[in-house]
């Protein structure tokens, strides 16, 4: 098969594939700054909404609408993270979980702009697979530029101990909201590229669901680098394309694959400390 | 160079410092004991910004310093150890004193972007500063295994590498040579005059008598959240209300 039929064919799936790694970048920020943060499918159903309303109302150009889907739910993120980012723990997965909730009643509630329960429909198929692989090179561009210096490392000792890093002179509540606000920036990234990809969005697509599967992929692929996050991505676009054949046991053979991951590697599937141990095994057993 | 005066602190009913005041001289190797529970971490904590006095004021170089956050706290050159270790485990040793290096590291955002010199020269000379305090409390054999790995005494001895790198004025030790056998006991002893006379100014907890008589020239005895006597190592030991303070009144004495 050419390039062209298989673009034909699998054009979609690649692309949602691409978004789908964007938005696990997104979580992973948070998550490697410490923070169960899950509020990042109602930032992309923000960004989707306002990024459409953009191009559909205002005839803004693309880049003018996905600029206006980031800017967006970062500034709603900024709101928001000035009291919620005190919590910690499961207090903050709780607080970002009703602020999911919060956004999906809204977008139902204000038919006249959003379309309510019916969605948007008719927006306009403007991205194109370059803008989805840019988007996602650049963004891992950043990130890992980011790991690599004191941004990175403050994030980890966040992560690892957020009073021994507030001693060690970082403010930890102002790299906190970095994460946070940088976040909710690359979903309502994801969020306007796939809107322009889709010709329709809908309030359902934003929801509790789609929290729950952002989350699987980062903890799937593992929190210990950016490897991760794109493994998980990967995995949780693709498995149910693989189990197609399966019909209609697809949904549970695809869970229980996930619980068992999750069971076994409770670090994800990518996880360097775990190779290193296996290495390490390996070269003692040349040893003896 | 520390001054904390009248200071308090009550936890709801529960009153843990009373009217507490410390003076802690440029220079000095000043200790602060006292019976567990007398309230010397706390101290440690409103000192750091982990905790705010119910009244008094805390000074620093004659800057006022409460209310402040712990990092604004770090930035003006107050750094510490913890009675209970805090290292960062999932990283290496190097890694754990290069992040005491975080606000010495001045680039922006841009260099980071693009590797820029102003950010490579940074990074590179914080891990060499790092390497050098490492090897410093000698652990650069094990600069790249990871925190968790160390034993209890070279987890104390990391603890005072990475908050050296936040090249502090004053430092604060809490109980620095808790779990380490005589050996390491002897040998942190010549550390910590050393950094002393490198310019720093230490202020430590610590229970080990032998420990504190040797290093410290000037003691403050905490008891029940008051400071019941303040000196040199003579005095203390000869007090009689630290004397009692340690080792309890004999009640048929009293009775007598």
């Amino acid at each position: 098969m050419d390039f062209q039929n298989f673009w034909d064919v699998y054009s979609n799936l690649v692309l949602t594939l691409g978004t789908n790694i964007l938005l696990a970048f997104s979580i992973w920020l948070t998550l490697d700054c410490g923070m169960l943060a899950v509020a990042n499918a109602a930032f992309l159903g923000i960004g989707a909404y306002t990024s459409s309303l953009l191009t559909m109302n205002y005839d803004t150009p693309f880049y003018v609408s996905l600029f206006g889907g980031m800017a967006l739910p970062a500034a709603i993120a900024i709101v928001i993270g000035l009291p919620l980012i005190r919590l910690s723990g499961v207090y903050l997965a709780i607080a970002t979980l009703a602020f999911g909730e919060v956004v999906r009643v809204f977008i139902l509630n204000t038919e006249s702009l959003t379309g309510g329960a019916m969605g948007l429909n008719g927006i306009p198929q403007l991205t194109q697979g370059w803008h989805v692989l840019l988007s996602v090179l650049v963004v891992l561009f950043i990130l890992w530029r980011m790991r690599a210096s004191k941004v990175g490392r403050a994030f980890d000792a966040i992560r690892g101990d957020e009073t021994a890093a507030g001693l060690m002179g970082i403010n930890v509540r102002a790299t906190k909201m970095l994460a946070f606000v940088a976040g909710a920036a690359i979903a309502g990234l994801a969020g306007g590229l796939n809107a322009h990809l889709n010709f329709f969005i809908g309030p359902t697509e934003y929801g509790f669901d789609r929290g729950v599967e952002i989350l699987t992929m980062a903890i799937l692929g593992g929190i210990g680098g950016l490897t991760g996050p794109i493994l998980g991505a990967l995995i949780i676009s693709l498995l149910p394309q693989a189990l197609g054949a399966l019909g209609d046991y697809k949904l549970i053979v695809n869970g229980l694959i996930l619980v068992l991951i999750v069971l076994f590697l409770p670090q994800g599937i990518w996880d360097p400390a775990r190779f290193k141990r296996w290495l390490g095994k390996k070269g003692g057993a040349q040893h003896a | 160079m520390l001054e904390l005066a009248s200071i308090s602190k009550s936890f709801g009913g529960l009153h843990v410092l009373r009217d507490v005041n410390i003076k802690v001289p440029q220079g000095a190797i000043y200790g602060l004991i006292g019976p567990n529970g007398a309230g010397k971490t706390t101290v440690f904590n409103l000192i750091t910004g982990l905790l705010d006095p119910t009244f008094g004021g805390i000074a620093f170089d004659g800057r006022d310093i409460l209310r402040k956050k712990p990092h604004e706290i770090t930035r003006l050159g107050i750094a510490r150890t913890f009675q209970n270790i805090r290292l960062f485990k999932e990283m290496t040793l190097l890694q754990n004193v290069v992040v005491g290096a975080y606000r010495h590291m001045d680039y922006g955002f841009a260099s980071l972007l693009l590797g820029l010199p102003k950010y490579r020269k940074h990074e590179a000379r914080a891990r060499e500063r790092a390497l050098e305090l490492l090897s410093w409390m000698k652990l650069d054999h094990k600069a790249h295994d990871l925190a968790d790995n160390l034993s209890y005494g070279e987890q104390r001895r990391l603890e005072l590498a990475r908050a050296l790198a936040t090249e502090p004025r004053l430092l604060l030790l809490d109980e620095p040579v808790a779990g380490m056998n005589t050996g390491e006991r002897a040998g942190l002893m010549t550390e910590i005059q050393a950094i002393r006379d490198r310019g720093y100014t230490i202020l430590m907890i610590e229970h080990d008598m032998q420990f504190v008589m040797g290093l410290c020239e000037k003691i403050a005895v905490l008891n029940f959240g008051k400071i019941i006597a303040e000196g040199g190592p003579e005095d203390i030991r000869n007090n009689e209300q630290v004397i009692e303070a340690y080792l309890g009144r004999d009640d048929e004495e009293e009775a007598a």
